[in-house]
């Protein structure tokens, strides 16, 4: 049996037409307890009980304007899970472990974020875990030292990876030197962290006020708020976790060319403004996000992907901040297209603003926003996660519910103008990272200045 | 946990099929894993299993090139695929309004892909891009999954590289896929798995409707890729001019996945006591008591256990200092698996990976993606997709000595060790 690939791509019968959707049935409701405790943590808990796990975030502001902030937070980030006078470094894992446990620090300019996951059994020693982190933290000098010396050898390897090359570059050109683009330390600036610095920044900055704890699980909501009231109760500050200011407003200008010697791919990181979570406009901004490069189905996709096979994944995205939001095109090509894949994205921005997604573009993103919403949400960590980046910005659980609503009445004018508003080549900056020898067709296009 | 009612049967061209209802959320999982990996693809065509499938997404018969994604899409679910040593998976987690849309969609390509020179020129640029994302313009590109096999195994199907190299993907043409369609993507050779919210009547109807006419076609042979464990310590150097840190690997063989699954449950549970956690043999000597390497990693499988069929790899992987000679290193592993080997484990250290292993299986099983893609892989590998449902007690059952004679057979004198070295000068 040996068919040619004609033969392979057609039966007797033809083609056959696209069945329509059955009956969507609803989500059940979400049962959940959104509390403020007396020590000024927000607390939301969801009752989610598809398996016996308990998924657990806590979102505490972090920033800070000093100098040494970055690297002294990541510092702690590193050791606030080794030491207190009830447990040390292998305490802390076999306690969680055999509770099926996990937890993990990570800090950002914006937030420290404690997150994990246990055994719902095991959700009073999960509590009592990061109780005892948040309120007795030692940070023990050769645990500082230790992790001292390996952070700087992440950081090292960190910042050998394109994409990180790439993001420090946007951030550098986007914010100059304001505290939020200093998301990964000098590696110089962790050497000289010391142990009693990092105490300081404990009792400073890791507070309840203002922080987020999200639950979502094998637990009743009354009964997992009691407990964290309970176990955090001795967690108490009169002073409120540091909020980011404002950033400002991102200035258009010509793309700046990193140069990197040797690398066989660009990165594209493009950025604009954009608007928060709570505008009127968002959920358009958002469906137009969509249509441009929010997904595969998108114009960007289908055009530097699927058509031209410049790239592997191009995308666009909106980042979040406390107090707005900002539009990012990435994407990494090939050296050699690298000027093309250039002209075909300020053709799809130009298109988005004079062109406009039509109705049946609208169609597809609406019903891809409201279907991966309810697929996301359907398991416990990623609707934890939801939630978690939700109420940093003030919002609960009742704005996950009703935002299908919110996007159902959303109209193809709508979409047009936020297409128009945010989305015209004009109103972006960014960096290309590559191999400059090599990307010499950039200066027929404009608009590209080299580092 | 929820268990799924599991329902198996097999349609009349042979297409084998798991239902397993769950109506907690309203979302449905749909898969189909086929019997082919990178291991079957022939020499002068590495990578060409990846290749076909990206090719499989760019339309059908009924459906253009594009259409595919954008039906998925605008019916609000996601989707993907991936290719792996022995089988190649295609998946969507839709509402369940689309369910019937999902086999109409994955049944048309079963039955009669469009295969175009047009579609595969563009697929192998958009290839050698994902190549050159994930490998050659980064540091540790291909660490361990393409470094790691050419030094453990001697044969082709085992130790080629299975993104593939740029001058065989070229090379490619429609007459290979049309041959590679025609033997490996039989229905008989496939498995079609639907989980989460439908009734076992509705899905089995629809799927009748949908595959029911999708032509037998004969069930290829599969070959053994067995071949003899290492006759020594084999070491291989690679360079990376990307690399700031050197980095090591060591691969072991280990039992059959499939028919000693107990014996290679062993050495899931031996990594776990080697390497998870701050608690863990590896990380306590390596990272915080000699503090000779900055991470450390043990595991099954090359990308995770239960996802290939014998030879599979026990790994060890660790980045170090420059400083550092590796040898050291291996000396301090040697000691650590020479300890567990004399002296079984304790109750409590497996207890917490016993704890840890539960965790992470209700973690998957609540993950609708995840659940669909390991029932039909248990399935299509083991012929059993329970199986994943038992993993909990099984792994519980393992012994503190049959965890020290997993330790025991990891011999310095039949590994592979493959070290990555910065080159000079070259990273930043």
């Amino acid at each position: 049996m040996s068919r040619s690939a004609d033969e392979i791509g057609r039966t007797e019968r033809g083609p056959r037409p696209l069945p329509p959707l059955g009956e969507q049935r609803a989500a059940t409701g979400l049962s959940s307890v959104d509390k403020v405790l007396d020590n000024g943590l927000r607390v939301i808990a969801v009752h989610q009980p598809t398996v016996p796990m308990i998924e657990l975030r806590l979102r505490v502001p972090f920033a800070g304007d000093d100098p040494m902030h970055a690297a002294r937070a990541e510092v702690l980030a590193a050791t606030i899970l080794t030491g207190t006078d009830k447990r040390d470094r292998i305490a802390f894992d076999t306690d969680l472990a055999l509770v099926g446990g996990e937890l993990s620090a990570v800090v950002d300019p914006e937030l420290l974020s404690i997150g994990g996951n246990a055994l719902a059994s095991g959700f009073d020693t999960l509590l009592d875990v990061l109780a005892d982190a948040l309120t007795g933290a030692t940070y023990p000098d050769d645990e500082v030292e230790g992790e001292r010396g390996r952070l700087i050898e992440r950081i090292t390897v960190a910042r050998s990876q394109p994409s990180v090359i790439a993001r420090q570059a946007l951030q550098k050109h986007r914010y100059g030197d304001h505290p939020f683009t200093r998301e990964m330390p000098e590696a110089s600036d962790v050497a000289v962290v010391e142990a009693a610095d990092v105490r300081a920044l404990h009792t400073a900055c890791v507070l309840p006020r203002g922080s987020v704890l999200v639950l979502v699980g094998d637990v009743e909501p009354a009964r997992a708020i009691a407990a964290v009231a309970g176990a955090l109760g001795g967690w108490q500050s009169d002073k409120s976790a540091s909020v980011l200011p404002p950033l400002p407003e991102i200035t258009p200008q010509d793309l700046l060319l990193v140069d990197r010697p040797g690398a066989v791919q660009s990165q594209f990181r493009l950025s604009a403004q954009a608007i928060s979570r709570t505008d009127p406009r968002y959920p358009a901004l958002q469906l137009a996000n969509l249509a441009f490069g929010g997904f595969f189905s998108s114009r960007l996709v289908e055009n530097i992907r699927e058509d031209k096979g410049y790239t592997y994944s191009a995308r666009s995205s909106l980042e979040f901040t406390p107090d707005g939001a900002t539009l990012l095109v990435d994407t990494d090509t090939a050296s050699a297209v690298t000027a093309g894949a250039l002209l075909e994205i300020r053709y799809e921005l130009g298109r988005m603003a004079m062109v406009p997604p039509t109705e049946s573009e609208v169609d597809t993103v609406r019903q891809y926003a409201i279907g991966s919403l309810l697929t996301s949400t359907s398991s416990q960590g990623g609707l934890a996660s939801q939630i978690a980046a939700l109420a940093i910005l003030g919002l609960g659980v009742d704005w996950l519910t009703q935002h299908p609503d919110r996007l159902k009445a959303v109209t193809v004018e709508q979409v047009a103008e936020a297409a128009l508003e945010f989305f015209a080549p004009t109103r972006f900056t960014g960096v290309i990272v590559g191999d400059a020898a090599k990307l010499t067709a950039l200066r027929a296009l404009g608009g590209v200045t080299l580092q | 946990m929820t268990v799924s009612e599991l329902h198996r049967y097999t349609l009349s061209n042979g297409l084998r099929v798991v239902l397993a209802p769950d109506s907690t959320s309203p979302v449905v999982g749909v898969s189909v894993h086929y019997d082919v990996g990178f291991r079957s693809e022939p020499e002068g065509r590495t990578g060409f299993a990846h290749l076909f499938e990206h090719l499989m997404f760019q339309g059908s018969e009924s459906l253009e090139k594009l259409a595919h994604f954008r039906h998925i899409q605008s019916s609000g679910g996601t989707f993907n695929g991936s290719t792996h040593p022995d089988y190649t998976d295609y998946f969507e987690v839709l509402p369940s309004a689309a369910l019937e849309r999902a086999l109409f969609l994955e049944a048309d390509r079963m039955r009669a892909p469009k295969l175009t020179e047009e579609n595969l020129r563009n697929q192998i640029d958009v290839v050698k891009e994902e190549i050159r994302l994930n490998v050659l313009n980064r540091p540790y590109g291909g660490f361990p999954w393409i470094l790691l096999p050419p030094v453990l195994f001697q044969t082709f199907p085992n130790a080629h590289n299975g993104y593939g190299g740029f001058e065989d993907l070229e090379q490619a043409t429609v007459a290979d896929c049309a041959a590679f369609f025609d033997t490996y993507y039989a229905p008989s050779n496939a498995v079609l798995t639907v989980a989460g919210d439908f009734t076992v009547e509705g899905a089995q109807e629809l799927i009748e409707k949908h595959f029911g006419d999708v032509p037998a076609r004969p069930r290829p042979e599969r070959p053994s890729f067995a071949e003899p464990p290492p006759a020594g310590e084999i070491r291989s150097d690679h360079e990376d001019r990307l690399a700031p840190l050197p980095a090591v690997a060591l691969g072991y063989r280990i039992p059959d996945p499939i028919d000693e699954l107990d014996a290679y449950i062993n050495y899931l549970v031996l990594a776990g006591v080697l390497a998870d956690g701050d608690g863990s043999r590896l990380q306590q000597r390596l990272v915080y008591g000699d503090q000779l390497v900055t991470d450390v990693g043990a595991g099954c499988g090359l990308f995770g256990p239960f996802e290939a069929r014998d030879p599979d790899t026990f790994t060890i992987t660790a980045m170090y200092s420059p400083e550092v000679d590796v040898d050291t290193i291996l000396t301090a592993i040697d000691e650590e698996i020479d300890k567990l080997a004399s002296t079984p484990p304790d109750a409590e250290e497996l207890a917490k990976v016993t704890a840890r292993w539960a965790a992470t299986l209700h973690k998957e099983h609540d993950r609708l993606v995840s659940r669909t893609l390991a029932l039909g892989a248990f399935e299509l590998l083991y012929g059993d997709p329970a199986l994943v449902y038992s993993l909990p007690e099984r792994i519980s059952a393992i012994t503190p000595d049959a965890v020290s004679a997993a330790a025991k057979s990891l011999r310095s004198d039949s590994r592979a060790v493959l070290t990555i070295s910065p080159a000079p000068g070259a990273a930043e």
